[in-house]
Formats: C-alpha cells, structure tokens, sequence
C-alpha cells in the first residue's frame, strides 16, 4: 500500500490556529481556483469532478458531478443561481465538518468558490450550524481575506466570473440540514423541507437555480481540479473514489475522527483508529453512519466502508461517523434518547413524524421503565412501516426509524425481558 | 380527457389535476386534510395516500399521497388496497394522540370533516395510552373562537389566512407536535376574510363566535340559499335558522363569484336581521308619536295617500328588483326614483353604459382570478369590494403559475408555484389616494388625487393606442409610469382594469372606458370590473328612476302630496337638511323598511319589511348577474315582504284584489315592463319547480325537535307553512341531491357532513355546480355579434331588449358615445351644482383631430386655506346594515379625516386631535389621522359609519383645528 495521502486534513492541526491565507497559499492554496478560472471552464471544471466520481459526503452519496448537471445552463436561465454550502452539521455523533471548517477555512473557500464556478454560482450561502461559532467565525476571517485578495467579488482574477459569499448562521435546528429545509430556512421561513420534484437544481433559493452541497465534498474539490481525477479516484482502493473523514464516538479507547481511504474496513477503523473497546466494554452493535442509519452487529466487522458495501449489510454509509453501542449501555434505554431527539427535531409538518415519533418515543421510555405493555412491540413495528420513505414528507423520520426497526430486530429479546420483568436490567448497573 | 384505473374501474377525469382532485371528481370518497380546492396540495397530512401500480404486471406497488400524484392518463391506483387502507387508519390514529375527542361540546360536531374523515378511515380504538398535549387557547376577537387542542396541524389556516388572503397575523409557531396556530398574542384576528377559518379549518380549532353565542347543530337548522346584501358583488351564501331566528351565514359556492370564500362583512355582518333595531309592526304616526297600528288600518291609510294622487316613490339600491318594480307600479315609472345620491346616480349611469358597451369585457370573481395584469383606478377594492380584492390577490399568482408551468410544475401543487412568486409576480398596480391593504403585492403603487388617477388612466391609455388623446402637461414620472403600465397591461393575455365609483369620479370611469377602448384597438381585449356601492344598485340603475334631488324637489315644491320610501335611509342620501325640509313638504311620508331609522322616524306610515332572511327576490350585482335569494325564515308578527306591501297597498286604494300571487307573478310583470331585465327568470327556478314531484328540502333529514321547538305552547305536531314563493318544502321533508345550482340550501352527502360536501356537488373540483352555477347575466353581448378586436364599436346590448324601448335611448351604445355621450348625465344637479370638483375640461384637440373624444381632467391643484375632501368607505361600519349586526361594533373604526403630514402640520393638529370640516356653513367634527402617503391638499373621510352626519363627497371644505382639539366631544 502507498503512503496515505490526507489531502483533506493534511494541514489540519487540532488545538492550533488554523492557516491564514498566506500561509495557505504557501502551501499550494487557491491554486486550483487561479487554474479553474484561468485556463479552465466551468464545462472542465464539472467534467473533472464528474471524472473523479466524488460523491456526496453529506450521507446520501449523490454522485457531485451528476448532481451539478441538473442545473439549467445558457442565456434563458435565471440571472442568479446558488450554491449553498451544508454546514448545518447535527446528526447525532458526526464532526467531521467541524474539523474541516475550524481546522482549514481557506480549502472549504477555495472549494466554495471553484464549484460556484463549475455551476455559474453568482451567490454563494454557507449555512452554517448555530452553534458552531468558532468555525463561523473563522470563515467569516477567511471570507474577508479572500475578499480582500480578490477571490471574491467581481471580476474574480479578472475573470468574467463573480461571486457574494455569504456565511449564515442556522437558528438551530436539525431539519435544516436537510438540504430543501434548509434553503426554506435561508428564505427567512420556516424550516420545511420541500417535496421532490422540482429539483433544487430547478427551482431552489428562492425559487431559483441551486446546488446545496457538503463542506466535505466540496473540500475534495479544489485537489480534484489541482491533481486530477484519477488522481482522486486512485485514492481508494474500493468502489468509491478519494478519502472519507471518518469518525467513532462512544466507549471506544480512542474517540476521533481520521481521514482515510474510501472504502476502509470497519474493523480497521473501530481497532486501529478507535483503539477497540474500552477495558471492560463489549461491542454490543453500532451505528455506522449517525443516528439515522440501521445497526451494524460484531458480524459486521469486515464490511468495508464505502457506500454500496454498508448498503449490502443492512445500513447506510451516512456520514460515515459511527456512534458504538456497548454491552453495559441498555439499547431500549439508546433508541429512547434517539427517538427523543428525532421527536424534537420533527419539523412538525406531516402527520407520521410529528405524532408517530412523540408515540415512539414515550413507548420505549415506557418499556425502558419496565411500563411496556405487550401490544407495545407490534405498535413499535407498525411505526418502522408506516413511518418509512416515501410514507412521510422527507427523510427525517425514515432517519430515526432506521436505528428503531434494526434495534427491534438486534435486541428483541432485551425488549422481551424489559416488558416480561417490568424493569430495566441494566437499571442499578 | 384523462382515464385513470381506480380498483379496476375506468374513470374519465379532466385533465391536470392531481389524483385526489379526479378521485372525488369520479365521486369517490378519499379521505383529505391539507388539500383544499381552493389552496392547492401540500403534501402534509398524509391522509390521502393510495396505492399506485405502475403496469398490469405491477402487484406491489407503492403507496403515494394522491394529492401530490399527477393523475396521469393510465394510472392505476387503488384505494382499497390493504396497506392503503392501513395507512390511512394509522394516519388518523396518529391525529388522534392528541385531538381531545371532546364532539359533544365541539361547536363543529356534525359537520366535522375530521368526523367524517375518521369514520371514512375506519380507526375505531384508542391505542394510544400517554399524556395529551394541551394548549392555551387565545381571544381572536368578536368573530371566531379558539380551541387549539382540537388541531389535527393540517396547515390549512396559515395558507389560506397567509399566503391566499395575505394576513400576516396568523402564523404557526413552534415545532414537532407543538406547533400552534394563532396569533403571537391574543387579540382580534386583523384580516378581514379571517371568517373562512371556520370552514377552512377542518375541525373546531376556529369556529364562529357569533354562532356559538346562540348555538344549534348543522342538523338542526333550517337553511336557504341566500346572496350577500352587503355589497355589490353578490357573494352566494347560505342562511341558517332555528326557532325563526337567523343563527349564522355560510358561504355558498358559486364557480363564477365568490367560489369558496366570502368577507368578514357578509359572513357576520347578518346581525341587523336580529337586531333590536327591526321594525316588526305597522307604525302610524300621531303627532311626534309613532303607535303599533294593524296592517288593515296601515294599509287604510296608506290606500287614502294613494288615492289622493300626486305621490313619487324613492326605491332602493339594497331592495330586490321585485320591490322596486312593486313601487315602480304602484307610483308609476316616471314618479319612481331612484333612492341614491344624485352623484351616485350620475356614477352609476355611466357605470351602466361602461358595461353595456362592453358587455364580453365584464369579469366574474373567477375570470379576475385569472387575468395577469391589473391596473385598478382609484378604487380601494378591499374596502368596498372585499372578495374582488381577494381574487386580485389571486390574480397576481398568475405569472408564477405560468413560471411554474415551464417547469412542468402543475398549478396545484402549492408551495413550488409559491417560491416561484418572488420572481415572477403578475403586474398589479394599484392608483388610490391612500395606501390600500393590496399594495403589499401591487408591483406599483401610484398614490395621486383622484383626477391626477384618471389622468393617468388617460395616458396609458394613449401609450397603448397613439389615436386615444393624449393628457395634456402629464409631469415625467406619470409620463413614465403610463408608458410602462401600458406595456404590462399589453404584454398581458389577460389584461383587467379595476375601477369603482367610491371616490365619486366620473373622470375615473371614463378612463377605465379608455383604457379598455385603447386595448382593443390594439387589438386586445381586456377585462374590466367595476366595484358598485349596494348589493342592487345596479339593479336599481336597470330600473332608471328618476334622480332622488328630483324627489326631494317635487316634495319641497309641493308637486308631490306623498312618497313611498322603499326600504332606505335618505339621509344617508343626500343632504339631511334638505331631506328633513322635504319629508316636512309632503302630506305624507310612507316608509316600508326592516330597520328603524331616520327616515323612518319621519314617516306617517311605517310598514314593517322583511330583510332578505325573510324573503325571497332578485339582486342584480356588479357584472349585471341576477341572482336570486331565498326566504330562511317566515315572516313573524306583521313583517311582510316590501312587494306585498306594495301591491295590497295597490289592492286596497283601487278597492280590487291584490295583482300578485306569488313571487314569479311579479317576475312575469316585471319581465313583461322592462324586457332587458326579463331573464331573471332564468336567475333560479320558480316556486312550483319539483324534482320527482318534491320540493326541496329547507333542513337535514336528521332535523329534530320540531314538536319539542312549541312545547310550551302545544305538544301537537306543527302544521308545516309553506313559502308560497319558492320551490322549498320549509321542512326536512323534501328533496335532497343534485339540483339547479341556485337552490342548494346546504351541502350534505353520505359520510359527508362538513361543508366538504360541496365536492359532491360539483362538475369538477371547483368547476361549476351540477345543475349550474347560480345567476344569470344580464348584460351580454348580442347574439351573433362580432366583436372584431380594434374595430373599437362592438355591436353590444341587452337580452332581450328592444331598441328604442325605456324613454327613446338604444341599448346598443358604443363605447365611442359613452365617451362623449354622458355629458347629459353629468350636468350638475340640484344643491351641488357649483361644488362639483370633478369639472373636466375637454381636450379640444384631441376630440377634434383623433375622432376619440374624451373628458380628461385637468391636474389636481391645491387650493389655499381648502381641501378637496374625498370619502373613504371603511368595509366595516360604512355598510349601513352590517354596521347594526352588534358583533360589528368592536371592528368599526372612529370616523376620521386623513390629512397629509404637511397639511396637518399647516393646520397645526397632530393624529388623534380634532380639526372642523366646514362646507356650506355646515360643521363636521372629526378626529385626525395622518396619511404620510395622502397628496397634499385632499383630505379623506371616513364616510358612512353610523352617526356621521352625510356629507356631499368628493367637495371642497375648509378645514381647521377644531377649538378644545384634544377633547372628543
């Protein structure tokens, strides 16, 4: 194997200041944006990431240059259209943008800047989770740098292209980060998400022309158009190209966030990365890619992480942080403080989510009780069904039944036991 | 057409609609929460959901929201489909967690569509076993109850009350299932179409107030279809009863008027049938008293003033054509006047030639809905013409929905056309003095005098079409703004130009003319609405009285020994002096009326009339519609109807039988006196109309209790009274199913309680009734006409009218001579001769060289030390009958005069301080408000709330701060 490259962390230093401009372009920074601008078009540009088979780092894993296509080129489309960057990062055990907004400001600019050109962006919005005020700050102080270098504004390096950045700082809600609730959010409205079709491409900020895309995605940008796309796609070995910020949470020795190749075995992570359990602790099951993906069990162990192969286990890649479950945590106890937090975070609009996942969630805090009741499982059950995608408006509760509907199936017997013993067996542990 | 499969069946639906749509237009019952006609899908309940196969081959499928599913030609669906119907239990159940199951207390209970939609649903036993959410519910204000624990989060408030009526005072709060709908803290409900909640909301979360306070269920209640009597546009609604009392107003769907919703006015504004202030006895005056009489000896005396000789008849622009015609007959066609102000008159006039040249250009509700560019002269609609304002807000979609449409997004699908809005907004430019609640979507607001209005009007006219006048010393920024409205409005498909006579111009009407005449020429046509003061003031028109001065003269001169007044107030006509002086003139005064009042307080002979919820008649509305209204309750004590007055009035002073049986007895005269209005025959069925030899059914069949109604006064079955004037069975026997559009008295289907019913009654969703949509018009264009678009002389007259009938003058006038030919109308009359503002001055040049004369008025100029005062009609309080329903009083505002800033400050009063209007030595106290946007030099009053005095408006008046300024006196 070759020497791991870390193109997107490489200058990342936690517990240091990150790089200001000048020191970011010392080190080969906005290189890719004067090569974009200068001897590239905005067809180049989108070809090469089509090329390099990046896809989106948010959790669905759209391929990036597919997604950019949708957006309507040529004289008869709208004067304005949008990129609207997701750094609204609220799912459950997942930092990895975090690390890529507080650590390196300037490549999630540049990779800003050179994807609005790709896709005719005049604006660009950074939506930008409440509270993460460090990293809103140090974006708005790589913004005002870049700015004052010229990268944007009008005329961008006497280019016919210009571009508005604006960071924008989420009122908090985990919805918005769902990408169409988070551009109703951006409005000024409520965050709503927004049925499909029509496409964001089509119709999004304000019913224009829009692409919201991850921090992490857009990250790989700028190396893409600077090294190429096979380059990128040579940075795995597996099916999906380039690198995957991944991440373990939970009783792990090591807790942390690495960036590795595409495609690393999930064993590789939790053993080497993660340093295995913490003395004393079992791995019971864990959820691979945020709280809105399906439990993986120990059997899982050599799946590899990318996003057909979590798919064939039984869950989603997500995010690609894990959340570990134990053997001395109660798991009815876990989906009950999951639950609780989908419950919250419903945006209240369609009938499933806002009163299926209150009931859910007050079932499993029963049960976890020792309250549970027999009908409770199936009622659990018809809720993993009805609940599902293509059932309720958007993605949300599809998200939080994922972890319910695999836990029912992982730990039916503990579900068993809380409602036959009436009481919690890890209760007084 | 399209064909969709549903469980194996064919069914031909219309095309682009969405599954839900064609489901219930096939007559199937699916159950629906967020979906309403009128707002379009969302997506958000969930309740609709089906199964949708994508081939023959497909067994699987997969469940959609019907709603948000395009009914493509070849889907196959199913309802019955078990996970389908599985869903939509759990789908209830869900609603169900929270929803207090409180009916029995529930003001909605039995005509709950949340009832409905659970039984349809089949979600019997609770499941759910944990603690319900409560909410604190708010005081929304005189209208509308709150019960938010009752709220099953359909969304549909906010959208209607937000996005299709543009309240901004309603909102939804909170999140995850506590989201709220209300206010951000209580108070009353500021939008005036907040009455639709209560039948927009699917359940009782908003309910109406005033039905409450004398509470019946649906079941229980008698009801008629009835046409709004508050303004002119005539909303179709429905009247219900119980015990003989009116209990509430409903809307009544008409496709081509007011559709689903009406305004806050007519909706609660009924309260004056009730009031304490109805005339229920004959009065005759003895001395200053006025004593309870018997019909007989009313009558009596009333027959002696006829047989006297010598007596006029004022009728009225809020009576039926029926009991003006009554009164026509009774004093004669030429000593029948018309009872509104000689200005009004005027207006009105021309208002008639405007349409009558131009019959193919009058819109309905529906097609102003439709039309992509508006330009509204000088009329704040949202006042006098409420609904018209909502479907100018409507209107004003129009571009989003054809943006949307290039995307292949269908118009129902609400929330995309929605975003679509903030680039594409259909040209709106609203020309008014003061601000007005459309300018938030106007995409030009032109603030200016009312001539400086017309003017503009004038010009655009002329930047359409080079051959119109040009306006004479236009300043650049009008200049500009005619040049660019006159671009929109001929880069429009459908161009609407909205004018009115509330601001008593008869410089705006022709500019409308204008405008219109300027379209067609370039060969366009346009639509045009013109907002009238009454509910039958263009009816009244129709009947070309004589003008009211020409009453008040003859009586002062002594040329008439008596008058009849038809149910009118004249000193809400014309100067109370001069009224009082001739009332004084005549031997005697004859009032027929339902509500006391002045001029009713000057009677000799007072007859107690029936209001509309004791009738049955014809208004004529704004677009020159008949539309008939039904009588709700039967007449109690002496209350009789105006024309049955009038004609045993004839009976007795001729000593002969009375000539009128029945309603359609007079309808035939009428039809036979006045051809042009003959096909009001055709407005509803007539009285001996049966379906399988049934009347139709006035209550539910579930109507109980109306053995227990008399119990204190007989436990005996009640002989049933019939109305022998309209085809209802006055019980709960009857006829109940598809009928003639104009007859349905309420909506009710099997498992279709609430007022959703209506699907079942339609063609299509929102399309026209099954049997019809009500009314027939009455202004149309002639038969075989061709109306070649610049030909600019379209050959236009009036059903069934004869040239050369009513005193010589030809129905068919082109539009050319309504421009030049009205001078005879505007000659001034009577007191205000020499107080006319409106003096226009010819455009020599322009009448001469282009062969389009017109009347374009000079510049508005301000004069020192006076102000042109003009009248603003408030839409709550400024209707003479709302502003007495007791549930009014809490929204009418404080008469008022608005004065610009500057002028205010020359004046030296600030807002809420007192300033004296004075004209013709005769004082007006008001109270000021400041109007920054208000051009220097007018000033707007308030006109019409109850206890301000008449005032001859627009006129010129001093104006100065009134002495003990901060005092209300």
């Amino acid at each position: 194997m070759m020497a791991m490259e870390r193109p997107l962390t490489e200058h990342i230093h936690p517990g240091r200041a990150p790089l200001d401009i000048e020191q970011y372009e010392r080190l080969g920074g906005y290189q890719a944006l004067r090569k974009a601008l200068t001897c590239l078009s905005p067809d180049d540009v989108l070809k090469e990431v089509t090329d390099s088979k990046l896809r989106g780092r948010g959790g669905a894993g759209f391929p990036t240059g597919q997604k950019w296509r949708f957006v309507p080129r040529g004289d008869a489309t709208p004067k304005h259209k949008y990129l609207v960057v997701n750094a609204d990062e609220m799912e459950p055990g997942t930092f990895k943008d975090r690390l890529l907004l507080e650590g390196n400001p300037h490549q999630v600019i540049e990779g800003v800047i050179v994807s609005a050109y790709a896709i005719g962006a005049s604006r660009a919005y950074l939506f930008v989770r409440g509270e993460y005020h460090l990293a809103t700050q140090r974006l708005e102080q790589a913004a005002a740098e870049a700015t004052s270098r010229g990268y944007i504004g009008t005329t961008i390096l006497g280019s016919p292209f210009s571009l508005e950045l604006h960071v924008h700082g989420s009122a908090g809600r985990y919805i918005c980060g769902e990408e169409t609730a988070l551009l109703t959010s951006l409005e000024g409205k409520r965050a709503i998400p927004r049925a499909k079709p029509p496409f964001p491409q089509a119709s999004g900020l304000w019913g224009r022309p829009t692409v919201v895309n991850n921090v992490e995605t857009l990250c790989n940008v700028p190396h893409i158009v600077n090294r190429g796309a096979a380059w990128f796609r040579g940075l795995s070995s597996g099916a999906d190209a380039g690198t995957k910020i991944y991440g373990a949470s939970g009783r792990v020795r090591r807790p942390g966030a690495w960036e590795l190749p595409m495609g690393t075995p999930l064993r590789e992570l939790l053993e080497d990365h993660a340093g295995g359990m913490r003395e004393g602790y079992g791995l019971r099951a864990l959820l691979p890619g945020g709280a809105s993906t399906s439990f993986l069990t120990p059997a899982h162990l050599d799946v590899a992480m990318d996003f057909a192969s979590v798919e064939q286990a039984g869950s989603r890649l997500g995010t690609g942080n894990m959340i570990v479950l134990d053997d001395r945590t109660c798991p009815v106890g876990m989906l009950a403080n999951l639950e609780h937090f989908f419950a919250q975070e419903s945006c209240g609009w369609c009938t499933p989510c806002r009163d299926g996942l209150p009931w859910v969630e007050r079932i499993l805090r029963a049960i976890e009780r020792g309250e549970g009741r027999d009908d409770d499982l199936d009622i659990l059950e018809m809720h993993t069904r009805f609940l599902g995608p293509g059932k309720t408006f958007c993605a949300h509760a599809p998200g939080a039944m994922a972890p319910l509907g695999s836990g029912l199936a992982c730990f039916r017997d503990e579900f068993e036991r809380h409602i036959r013993d009436r009481a919690c067996p890890w209760s007084g542990r | 057409m399209t064909t969709i499969r549903v469980d194996g069946r064919d069914y031909q639906v219309a095309p682009d609609q969405n599954l839900l749509q064609a489901c219930l237009a096939a007559g199937l019952d699916l159950p629906y929460f967020c979906w309403h006609p009128a707002l379009g899908s969302v997506g958000a309940c969930r309740q609709c959901a089906v199964k949708q196969f994508s081939g023959d081959d497909d067994r699987s499928g997969r469940l959609v929201m019907a709603c948000m599913t395009p009914a493509a030609d070849g889907a196959r669906i199913s309802i019955a489909d078990a996970e389908a119907v599985a869903f939509r239990r759990s789908v209830i159940e869900w609603l169900m967690t929270n929803h207090p199951h409180d009916c029995p207390v529930c003001p909605e209970g039995g005509e709950c569509h949340l009832q409905d939609m659970t039984h349809m649903s089949g979600h019997v036993y609770r499941r759910y076993r944990f603690n319900k959410r409560t909410h604190r519910n708010q005081d929304l204000g005189p209208f509308l109850t709150h019960e938010m624990n009752r709220c099953i989060a359909c969304y549909r408030c906010v959208r209607f009350y937000r996005d299709y009526a543009g309240g901004r005072d309603l909102d939804v709060h909170a999140t995850h299932n506590a989201v709220y709908f209300g206010r951000h803290t209580d108070g009353t409900l500021e939008n005036e179409f907040s009455g639709n909640l209560a039948e927009v909301c699917p359940t009782g979360v908003f309910t109406d107030k005033t039905l409450s306070a004398v509470y019946v269920r649906k079941w229980d209640m008698e009801a008629a279809p009835s046409v709004c009597v508050h303004c002119a546009l005539g909303c179709n609604t429905i009247a219900n009863a119980r015990a003989g009392e009116l209990r509430r107003i409903l809307n009544r769907y008409n496709g081509e008027v007011n559709r689903y919703f009406i305004c806050d006015r007519g909706r609660f504004g009924h309260g004056f049938v009730n009031a304490a202030s109805r005339l229920r006895d004959p009065l005759l005056a003895h001395g200053d008293s006025a004593q309870v009489s018997s019909a007989e000896a009313a009558l009596d005396e009333f027959a002696s003033a006829l047989r006297r000789g010598e007596v006029i008849g004022i009728g009225s622009p809020r009576a039926s054509l029926e009991a003006n015609f009554a009164l026509r007959e009774l004093v004669g066609h030429e000593r029948f006047h018309a009872g509104v102000s000689d200005r009004e008159h005027r207006l009105l006039a021309l208002a008639l030639d405007i349409l009558r040249a131009a019959p193919e250009s009058i819109a309905s509700l529906r097609e102003v809905e439709a039309c992509d560019a508006t330009l509204v002269l000088g009329e704040d609609v949202c006042d006098t013409a409420p609904r018209l304002a909502l479907a100018l807000r409507q209107a004003a979609r129009q571009k989003s929905i054809a943006a949307a449409a290039a995307q292949r997004v269908p118009a129902w699908d609400d929330a995309p056309v929605r975003e679509l809005e903030h680039d594409n907004r259909s040209a709106l430019i609203v020309a008014t003095p003061l601000p007005t609640r459309l300018d938030d979507i106007a995409t030009r607001s032109v603030r200016a005098a009312p001539d400086d209005i017309a003017r503009l009007g004038f010009a655009v006219a002329h930047a359409i079409d080079a051959h119109a006048p040009a306006v004479a010393n236009l300043c650049a920024e009008m200049q500009d703004a005619a040049a660019r409205i006159a671009q929109q409005l001929t880069g429009a498909a459908r161009p609407l130009i909205v004018s009115g006579v509330a601001l008593g111009s008869e410089a705006l009407l022709r500019a409308l003319a204008a405008v219109v005449r300027a379209l067609r020429a370039s060969g366009r046509e346009a639509r045009i609405v013109l907002a009238l003061p009454e509910c039958n003031s263009l009816g009244l028109t129709l009947m070309r009285g004589a003008p009211l001065g020409a009453a008040l003269d003859a009586l002062c001169a002594r040329r008439a020994r008596a008058v009849v007044v038809l149910e009118n107030d004249l000193f809400r006509r014309a100067d109370p002096a001069r009224v009082a002086a001739a009332l004084a003139g005549a031997q005697h005064v004859i009032a027929l009326d339902h509500t006391l009042h002045e001029t009713v307080r000057h009677a000799r002979i007072v007859l107690p009339a029936a209001s509309f919820a004791e009738s049955d008649g014809t208004l004529v509305n704004n677009e020159g519609r008949a539309q008939r209204f039904f009588q709700l309750i039967l007449p109690q004590d002496e209350v009789t109807e105006s024309w049955r007055w009038l004609d045993r009035a004839a009976a007795a002073a001729s000593g002969g039988a009375p000539r009128w049986r029945t309603l359609d007895d007079v309808i035939a005269a009428l039809g036979g006196a006045m051809p042009e209005l003959a096909p009001i025959v055709q407005a509803a069925p007539g009285a001996r109309f049966r379906i399988v030899n049934l009347p139709v059914r006035s209550a539910p069949h579930r109507y109980s209790g109306r053995t227990a109604l008399n119990a204190d006064r007989s436990v005996h079955e009640p002989i049933t009274q019939r109305n022998p004037d309209a085809p209802f069975s006055n019980s709960m026997e009857g006829y109940y199913g598809p009928m003639p559009g104009a007859l349905y008295p309420f909506y009710r289907a099997p498992a279709w309680n609430s007022v959703q019913a209506l699907n079942k009654f339609q063609q299509e969703v929102g399309g026209p009734l099954v049997g019809g949509d009500p009314g027939v018009r009455l202004i149309v264009p002639h038969r075989g006409a061709s109306v070649g678009a610049g030909s600019g002389v379209g050959a236009t007259g009036v059903t069934g009218s004869r040239p050369g009938e009513h005193g010589g003058r030809s129905n068919t006038q082109p539009l050319a001579a309504v421009q030049n030919g009205s001078r005879v109308a505007s000659e001034p009359v009577g007191g205000e001769r020499g107080t006319d503002p409106s003096g226009c001055a010819q455009d020599t040049e322009a009448s001469g060289a282009t062969g389009h004369p017109a009347a374009i008025p000079l510049a508005f100029a301000r004069r020192d030390g006076e102000w042109l005062v003009i009248a603003r009609y408030p839409i709550f309080g400024a209707e003479e009958l709302s502003a007495r329903a007791p549930v009014m009083a809490s929204r009418i505002e404080n008469a008022r005069v608005a004065l610009g800033a500057e002028d205010a400050e020359r004046l030296g009063v600030r807002a809420q301080e007192y300033v004296e209007l004075e004209h013709e030595g005769r004082r007006h106290r008001l109270e000021v408000e400041i109007a920054p946007q208000l051009v220097c030099g007018l000033a707007v009053v308030t006109a019409g709330l109850p206890g301000l005095a008449w005032m001859p408006l627009p006129a010129w008046m001093t104006i100065r701060r009134a002495r003990d300024a901060q005092a209300p006196r």
